[in-house]
């Protein structure tokens, strides 16, 4: 039977939502699934792991060096536990389980797969090549185990009615010193995290500048949706680049999603593919975002917009 | 200080993507490709390092059959002072990539190993992570800036929550990300020249790597695709079809 170890990625003591969806992926396995949190206090985010539907027992592996969730740091703890008679290890698709995993893979000896978008059996997968224009159906060998990160877009976050144990571990492994966290700027905002928001309202360079992507932030707010952008939308300076959405950014998968003023680039595209319902605005009726929009609106964003905000 | 820079020949990134019809990959066949494009602005980077004289000579290697050398022709075009080719005709995945890569790191006592985020063929985005773990070394993967300097660096990484700034000793592995710098255009005499320069080639077993079992592609599929939906004309229209599926 499987007994599958889930890297519980959490910020500040909260565990992070991607969690959730790697346990559904976790599920489709089948076997045990033990989420471990490495922290510097875990407790509150081991608590909330403990809560998700299908997992058996969360570990919380308290350690000060732990506080920034360093690849660096993380993995010799991470191949330590996964020693201990694991058959899979997964990791969410976020830079923070991409920056990771692979440094665990190495180091266990397996080859590891990338962005699972679908669970066939123990070690058979589907994961996107070529961003995203061509899915691979792969067969992972068994031994020394499945290593894999799991694409967030893909899977619908289990509930949160479960009660498992949670067990405080002491984890024997050699950290090294030789990286170093300076700082993290993060943007502060008030609106739905951009990956796990279940509607999204996104603004392209159509918008023209910083001060124009009110329009955006607006009807967001109306919606209560998270915020994104086009790569060209970010390029130009309107807005940082944790918000761009797209195969070299986010990728997402919310139930409603606008694109605003954004042509549709194959890049921006890759990375909407599983959004429920997509609108398109826009005042070039030939954009290519009209040939994969459930509802588009030719005209002009500056009058449609706000008229769109105001009426809703 | 050596740099090393790893990069790989790719389809390239205007190319539409084809399945082949009975799902045994994607067409390669008659098909253009280039440089990884992450890879080129790995190269970028190490050539500014080089101008600002904080690096003193770049290598870059690849690995792959005998069209790859079009690949090192071009990163020795770019500025690369010489390369290593790692000659391979099979099939190679990345622990194995990053094993051969590893060697090579070590073989020429280098300080600084750039290379691109994810190669945008498999699109694993692994081998620069899996190299930092073999040798026990630091890694700053997705770089958006980088400050050398002589035994460390601190660099920016674009993050899910933002930017975040690591220091790391060296010797290290930086991956870049997208915004790390805009890579120049070729010119001619830079092209040239690179006919020029040397081009070793080793071999996996050289460098005492075996390949490692890797995953099998049982069947490549085309994504499902989107059908077109309606277009309505006026704002009060796209209300009522947007609560018409109860998404408002």
């Amino acid at each position: 039977m499987s007994k599958i170890l889930i890297i519980g990625q959490q910020a500040d003591g909260k565990l992070s939502s991607s969690i959730a969806k790697v346990v559904a992926a976790a599920k489709l396995v089948g076997g045990d699934i033990e989420v471990a949190v490495f922290a510097k206090d875990g407790s509150a985010a081991a608590a909330e792991a403990a809560k998700l539907d299908g997992v058996t027992k969360v570990l919380q592996i308290d350690r000060a060096e732990n506080d920034n969730e360093l690849a660096a740091v993380v993995a010799p703890q991470v191949v330590e536990l996964a020693k201990k008679g694991y058959t899979h290890v997964f990791a969410p698709g976020t830079t923070f389980g991409k920056d990771l995993l692979p440094r665990v893979a190495a180091k266990l000896g397996a080859q590891q797969v990338s962005d699972v978008m679908a669970v066939h059996g123990p070690t058979s997968f589907d994961r996107p090549i070529y961003a995203g224009n061509a899915i691979v159906t792969v067969e992972a060998p068994a031994a020394p185990a499945v290593v894999a990160t799991i694409r967030l877009a893909s899977f619908t976050a289990v509930g949160s009615s479960g009660s498992a144990p949670v067990e405080k571990v002491t984890v024997e492994a050699t950290l090294p010193t030789h990286t170093r966290f300076i700082k993290l700027e993060a943007q502060k905002s008030e609106r739905p995290e951009l990956q796990s928001a279940t509607r999204v309202v996104s603004g392209g360079r159509a918008l023209g500048s910083s001060e124009n992507f009110k329009v955006i932030y607006d009807l967001a707010d109306k919606l209560k949706a998270g915020v994104g952008a086009s790569r060209a939308a970010v390029d130009s300076g309107y807005v940082p680049n944790d918000m761009q959405v797209g195969q070299t950014g986010k990728i997402i998968a919310p139930e409603l999603y606008f694109a605003i003023g954004i042509s549709g680039a194959i890049q921006h595209l890759a990375g909407i593919k599983d959004a429920r319902t997509i609108v398109a605005i826009n005042k070039d009726a030939e954009a290519p975002i009209f040939e994969v929009a459930d509802f588009g609106l030719v005209g002009d964003l500056f009058t449609v917009v706000p008229e769109l905000t105001s009426k809703l | 200080m050596k740099a090393l820079v790893s990069v790989k020949r790719v389809v390239d990134y205007n190319v539409r993507i084809q399945v082949k019809a009975d799902g045994s990959g994607v067409v390669t066949d008659g098909v253009k490709f280039s440089v990884n494009p992450f890879d080129e602005i790995a190269m970028e980077e190490a050539v500014r390092l080089k101008e600002k004289g904080k690096v003193t000579e770049i290598i870059a290697v690849t690995i792959g059959g005998a069209k790859c050398e079009e690949t090192l022709r071009t990163a020795l075009a770019f500025g690369a002072d010489r390369a290593v080719h790692v000659k391979e005709e099979g099939e190679i995945q990345p622990l194995t990539a990053a094993q051969a890569l590893a060697a090579v790191f070590k073989k020429e006592g280098a300080q600084l190993f750039l290379l691109g985020k994810q190669a945008i063929d498999d699109d694993a985005n692994q081998t620069g992570q899996m190299v930092a773990a073999l040798l026990d070394l630091p890694q700053a993967t997705f770089a958006s800036k980088v400050e050398l300097e002589a035994n460390k660096a601190t660099v920016t990484r674009e993050v899910d929550a933002g930017l975040e700034t690591l220091e790391i000793d060296l010797p290290a592995i930086i991956t870049a990300d997208l915004r790390l710098n805009e890579p120049r255009y070729l010119k001619l005499p830079d092209i040239m020249k690179a006919k020029k320069k040397p081009i070793e080639a080793v071999s996996l077993a050289d460098l005492g790597v075996t390949a490692i079992a890797g995953l099998k592609a049982t069947k490549t599929a085309a994504p499902p695709k989107r059908s077109k939906g309606i277009v309505v004309k006026t704002v009060d229209e796209l209300i009522a079809a947007l609560k018409g599926k109860g998404l408002i």
